[in-house]
């Protein structure tokens, strides 16, 4: 069934998206403008992206955040993978639904608040502020991400399948590694690759968190807008969107394509 | 082939050593009774079927010999060794599941060779093993495919074959032809049994299809509710039947209802509404008193139909006018109603490529059987 589009629903369409992405297209565009003036269009020019690349302090900031995304994320995705078995496996334990609350909480917790308390925890176990607590507090932000994606994954694979490798005599944990990990890995590099991109344009819980040396990309842009508006952040932030782009659409494509073959294979 | 088949009969040995033994096992899911003080003896080489309606208990039985399920009461021994604790990848049982589980991350040969490699067995040795079991389900060619890439009736050789590989002292095959359609599955019941026999090796089977379970099994257990109500021969199972369930569970049966009269020499006199003269039963095995109320199962091959009244000295003559015919090719059904409003069935094998006059629709009819046709079912 082809159904044309109507005249209301193309402008729906084109308002909608407008509004969304209207605002970054033009700092996009602006990274590429010629003129120091961010506001005024002087032209194409890639000069922007090479100042950036000799800006220290942004240079800095970008390798910390790199550092902090790579090591939460994987951080967070042993622990939520974890914790997405736990809760798809292990029956019915006492307090299991409590505990599925409990891990999705994050995702709709106001990050103001996740910043706040992780603070007060912090300061509380005397955990100097810095890189550690910028890592630590993005793998919990970050873990209930993962769980969602893998547990996704769980609750349409075929038990039999594990049933068989241990019936041909794989014990647990090497039914584990060779039957279940394989089949969920597209779904644990999509968690991971959330992940990665949830803690790499994080500013918030970041800023709550932070101490000496350990400026992330996010504040230091931050801070340096406040300064006044250059043409290296619109460079900065646009090299941001498509990395964060990236890791979101493979993400997406992952888990869709392993949810699709686990359904094709339970014919 | 059949002379082996016919003499193999070590359940009425009374010194032979069951290979599987259940005794008194019962499992229970919360409040629900999946399997009820159930004991069960299968022998080795032994191709035995458990035969039963969906949730009957069928399948946890099967699951607690993998080693998935364990009793919550009694023991199963396997080859004199207890089962309790055993962990399914250390039990010598291979199991072949319904919907196949082949690992859709491997290749046919990597699916074949899985269950070797956990046993460390050296890589040619697999290499070797693996081939010769792809030439046993025929599957040689596609050995480097994927399980996606291959029809459900190669998807099932494959998983034959991974169950095979280990020669594993029994191996169950869960529901193994339901995924087939008609034709496959008649060739693959042929089939199955020419491995096991080629092989020796005891198989146990669950379906709930009893024409399957009647083309392959050495012997059947038909379950119900938890509980085997007869375990026997195919041929046993048809033309013995324990109860009115087990008689209308395998195959088609015509149930007479009556309350038994007495036994004259050695027959039983059952009256029922359906005839006027009370019915002769040859069942001597049946301990009945007069005034019981029984079920009389005869199956529709087993009766005759004909328009001409039967002689003086006929037993069991039912009348009645026929409701429907049903031309199959080999058979003929009639329907025949009885004044009573019962509804008959009898069969007619079609011997012969013309009939003259034959028996039409809405005929008067006569409809006999014999004394040893019959089986008396107590109520």
């Amino acid at each position: 069934m082809t159904r044309r589009l109507s005249l209301f629903n193309v402008t729906a369409l084109v308002l909608g998206f407008a509004f969304l992405y209207l605002p970054i297209l033009l700092l996009v565009v602006y990274s590429f403008n010629a003129s120091r003036l961010v506001t005024v269009w002087g032209g194409f020019s890639t000069q922007w992206y090479g100042a950036l690349f000799r800006n220290q302090a942004l240079m800095e900031a970008a390798w910390v955040t790199l550092r902090i995304a790579l090591l939460s994320a994987s951080l967070a995705t042993v622990l939520g993978t974890l914790a997405a078995l736990a809760l798809t496996r292990y029956g019915r334990f006492p307090g299991r639904t409590l505990f599925t609350g409990m891990v999705y909480a994050p995702m709709v917790m106001p990050e103001v608040i996740t910043g706040l308390s992780l603070l007060l925890f912090f300061v509380a176990i005397d955990l100097d502020r810095g890189f550690w607590t910028i890592t630590l507090a993005h793998t919990t932000l970050t873990l209930c991400f993962v769980t969602v994606v893998v547990q996704s994954r769980l609750m349409t694979f075929d038990r039999s399948l594990e049933e068989a490798a241990m019936d041909l005599g794989a014990p647990p944990l090497r039914t584990f590694f060779s039957v279940t990990l394989p089949l969920i890995a597209p779904s644990i590099v999509a968690g991971f690759l959330l992940a990665f991109t949830l803690s790499l344009d994080d500013l918030v819980i970041a800023s709550f968190n932070t101490g000496p040396g350990a400026t992330t990309l996010p504040i230091r842009i931050y801070s340096q807008v406040r300064l006044g508006l250059s043409p290296e952040v619109n460079a900065a932030s646009t090299i941001l969107i498509g990395i964060v782009t990236l890791g979101v659409v493979s993400a997406t494509l992952l888990s869709k394509r392993s949810v699709l073959r686990s359904r094709r294979n339970a014919h | 082939m059949g002379a082996v088949r016919r003499a193999f009969a070590p359940w009425s040995d009374p010194d032979a050593k069951p290979l599987i033994r259940f005794e008194n096992v019962t499992k229970r899911f919360g409040e629900a009774m999946a399997v009820d003080h159930l004991s069960l003896d299968i022998f080795e080489g032994e191709f035995f079927c458990l035969l039963g309606p969906s949730g009957c208990g069928k399948t946890t039985l099967m699951r607690m010999l993998a080693g998935f399920e364990t009793p919550s009461e009694g023991a199963i021994t396997l080859g004199n060794q207890s089962l309790a604790g055993v962990p399914p990848y250390r039990r010598p049982v291979n199991m072949m599941f319904q919907s196949y589980a082949l690992f859709p991350h491997m290749s046919v040969e990597k699916n074949i060779a899985f269950g070797l490699k956990q046993d460390g067995m050296p890589k040619d040795q697999i290499a070797e093993r693996v081939g010769e079991m792809l030439r046993l389900v025929q599957l040689e060619k596609l050995a480097r495919r994927y399980p996606s890439q291959l029809s459900g009736g190669q998807r099932q050789r494959v998983a034959l074959a991974r169950a095979l590989a280990k020669k594993p002292k029994v191996l169950l095959l869960d529901e193994p032809l339901g995924a087939l359609d008609k034709k496959l599955r008649e060739e693959t019941q042929f089939e199955l049994m020419d491995i096991q026999h080629d092989l020796h090796m005891t198989f146990v089977v669950v379906t709930h299809d009893q024409e399957e379970a009647m083309t392959m099994a050495d012997r059947i257990a038909v379950m119900d509710h938890g509980r085997i109500v007869q375990v026997a021969t195919p041929g046993e199972i048809y033309e013995q039947p324990k109860t009115r369930f087990i008689a209308e569970f395998v195959g088609d049966v015509n149930i007479l209802e009556g309350h038994v009269q007495g036994q004259e020499n050695g027959l039983w006199r059952v009256k029922t509404p359906t005839a006027e003269v009370p019915l002769t039963i040859d069942d001597p095995d049946e301990v009945l008193h007069s005034g019981q109320a029984v079920a009389i199962a005869v199956r529709p091959e087993k009766m005759v139909i004909q328009r001409d009244p039967p002689g003086p000295d006929a037993t069991n003559v039912l009348t009645g006018e026929v409701w429907d015919i049903g031309y199959l090719g080999d058979w003929t059904v009639y329907r025949v109603k009885l004044a009573t409003g019962e509804i008959l069935r009898v069969t007619r094998a079609n011997a012969s490529r013309f009939v003259e006059n034959p028996i039409d629709w809405d005929e008067q009819v006569y409809v006999t059987f014999a004394p040893g046709a019959a089986v008396i079912l107590a109520e």
